[in-house]
């Protein structure tokens, strides 16, 4: 059953793409190191990219390694439903944040999100964002470099340690050399490096099963053995009446609210890791485009990602996803005495099984492509927010703008050395890292509400934003803590307040949190602000929907305007959750 | 002096993809696949792969070098 993970060893050729690719992407950073002159050309690229640069690097940024291999697994787990994380669970918010808000981060020119917040609101509201990012963009990519190392061990039997410490490097001379820009150009490069790596791996696998139609036949004949309906791993919407009902355990309006609006808005809208690229672009029309620009992509991703993981279920027979490796040596087993699959190889063995040398060795450079876009999305936030919105604000506000470029370097350097320290002590406290990750989904469950206030509310103050966010995120911790998904104990997965109630799937358990935390955020930060005294009007124009002139495009072909592309592409969405309803 | 150089990322990527290209066609007509990997009946795809590669790769270039002389010769720009 536990079939060996290294069917065909790596040979001259496979290793020549991988430095061929690492070669290029230092090339690129080399080849900017001249141009970074100011520290806005450092961090912000100097405004100066066109849209469709700015729209294939917010893709990229946010198309980390953990992505990659965690979709697959979910396509492994839950099947096409899984695509809700990119339909309804990304799509519309990107829609909002470059027609509605790109005005208020663009136009208010703004060097960072944070720093919007100031400027809207007060010192403390931008303090408390920018802290919590900057600990979270070092932490996550912590997480996911260990991710990734533990990855290239099981694969390839490459040293942990090489593995991290190399990968990091690479990106650490790229940014150093070429700033955001050299992130940027490496982002759109490693963006059709991965169309490139998995849409192979997709066809071939696809030609194995028999085409959609004989892998559907397939999933169908092991959904039932399951005892799911026949359609469970090929339906997205089927089946979402009741949490019992399919195999992600949430019914339609948790996945509607919690993920569609909560989760995705607050991610989308208002991280800095995806604004920031659209903030670096050319001009307004450019930076509404971004995030539409990515929108197109990202729809058809699902079927890059996540259907390898499907494939992967089925292709053969019995599949090829390893058994976890229970402590005796032998295959996991459950309760039930089910082998326990191990879904985070899926992805990677199919690399493993259907590339012979060659194309793996491009598989393989797609995935660390992969990583190493979502690592430079991390350091390129982290190094700007603690330049501009802590360093220049707490530590020297009269600083320079060459002393503020190093100090942008130094940041970049030791966020790296941050992450890699994150990375070993993930390795060794796996515990710690989880806790970390709740406390930071506790405390962005509830951003959109502050962000969609403050941008469409005039009367929200800055103290009814702060406390609406410390209630949010209280709320968030509360909600977790009397709730516990079904077959968990307390502890870590929730329930440490008493449980009050059981859902159905984790899954479920962190959508109804987050629709908590943002109705909290939403009615404490109005009563506060009604109690409190507003900025005057003055004050927030540029920043604030109904005091900020409509902004006219200087587009003039109707496939250039924002809303055109919008509409477009929310047809489109439309149309592929129809096929796969 | 814009913070993107004089570097038009078309010209790496298309480099790349050209150079990949190349070295996986070269390597599938000369490496065949045999038995090496127990799954795949998609026959050649390092060659066929590697055209598709190579022509991608060929285009963003070609692209990139009509950019740089409609830069070059600002009347002939489009509007």
């Amino acid at each position: 059953m536990a079939t060996a993970l290294t069917p065909v060893g790596l040979q001259w050729i496979d290793y020549t793409i991988i430095a061929l690719y690492f070669a290029f992407v230092l090339g690129v950073g080399w080849r900017l190191r001249r141009s970074m002159e100011t520290s806005a050309d450092f961090f912000l690229s100097g405004r100066s990219l066109p849209a469709w640069i700015t729209g294939l690097a917010f893709l990229s940024a946010n198309l980390g390694a953990q992505e990659v291999i965690g979709m697959g697994a979910s396509g492994a787990k839950y099947g096409i439903s899984t695509s809700h994380f990119y339909w309804i669970g990304a799509v519309p918010a990107m829609l909002f944040v470059g027609l509605f808000m790109m005005p208020f981060y663009y136009g208010s020119k703004a060097r960072s999100v944070p720093e919007y917040l100031r400027l809207r609101f007060d010192e403390k509201t931008r303090a408390f964002n920018a802290v919590s990012f900057a600990v979270m963009t070092v932490f996550s990519s912590g997480v996911s470099m260990y991710a990734m190392g533990l990855l290239m061990h099981l694969l390839l039997g490459w040293s942990f340690n090489a593995s991290v410490l190399v990968s990091a490097a690479i990106v650490l001379a790229y940014i150093l050399m070429g700033g955001l820009t050299s992130a940027i150009y490496n982002e759109v490069l490693q963006f059709f490096l991965i169309v490139f790596g998995f849409a192979p791996l997709v066809i071939v696998g696809l030609n194995e099963v028999g085409g959609w139609g004989g892998l559907k036949a397939k999933l169908a004949v092991l959904a039932i053995s399951q005892g799911h309906p026949a359609g469970a791993y090929t339906h997205a919407w089927q089946g979402m009446d009741a949490p019992a009902h399919n195999l992600i355990g949430v019914e339609w309006f948790g996945v509607a609210m919690g993920l569609g609006f909560v989760l995705s808005f607050g991610y989308w809208c208002t991280d800095f890791l995806v604004v920031q690229r659209a903030m670096a672009a050319d001009s307004m029309d450019s930076a509404r485009r971004t995030p539409l620009i990515a929108a197109v992509p990202k729809m058809v991703f699902p079927f890059l990602v996540i259907l390898p993981g499907m494939i992967a279920l089925v292709i053969g027979g019995a599949g090829i996803i390893p058994a976890k490796v229970a402590a005796g040596g032998g295959p996991l087993l459950d309760a039930a005495g089910k082998v326990v699959l191990n879904y985070d190889l899926a992805t990677p063995s199919m690399l493993m099984h259907l590339f012979p040398n060659g194309m793996l060795g491009l598989g393989l450079a797609a995935l660390l492509a992969s990583f190493m876009s979502g690592m430079a999305g991390n350091v390129t936030a982290f190094n700007t927010v603690w330049t501009y919105d802590l360093y220049q604000t707490y530590i020297r506000p009269k600083a320079d703008d060459r002393h503020l470029m190093w100090i942008g370097r130094v940041a970049t350097v030791v966020g790296i050395g941050l992450a890699i320290a994150a990375a070993y002590v993930t390795a060794s406290f796996n515990n710690i890292m989880e806790l970390l990750q709740l406390v930071f989904a506790f405390v962005n469950a509830p951003l959109f509400a502050t962000f969609f206030l403050g941008m469409f509310w005039r009367r929200t103050t800055g103290h009814g934003a702060f406390l609406g966010l410390l209630a949010g995120t209280a709320a968030a911790a509360i909600h977790h803590g009397l709730t516990l998904p079904a077959g968990a104990v307390a502890g870590v997965k929730g329930g440490y307040f008493g449980v009050m109630a059981t859902f159905a799937s984790e899954m479920g358990q962190t959508f109804w949190t987050a629709i908590y935390a943002w109705i909290t955020c939403f009615v404490v930060t109005i009563v506060v602000s009604m109690l409190t005294r507003p900025r005057a009007a003055e004050e927030l124009v540029g920043l604030v929907y109904s005091l900020t002139p409509r902004t006219v495009g200087t587009a003039t072909a109707l496939w250039q305007k924002p809303a055109f592309l919008g509409v477009v592409t929310l047809a489109l969405l439309t149309i592929l959750n129809i096929i796969f309803y | 002096m814009s913070a993107a150089g004089n570097l038009d990322v078309r010209v790496p990527i298309g480099a790349l993809f050209t150079l990949l290209g190349l070295l996986l066609t070269a390597y599938g007509l000369f490496e065949p696949v045999s038995a090496q990997a127990a799954f795949t009946r998609g026959g050649q795809i390092n060659l066929w792969w590697g055209l598709v590669m190579l022509v991608f790769g060929v285009c963003m270039l070609l692209i990139a070098r009509r950019r740089r002389r409609s830069a070059a010769t600002p009347s002939s720009r489009a509007p």
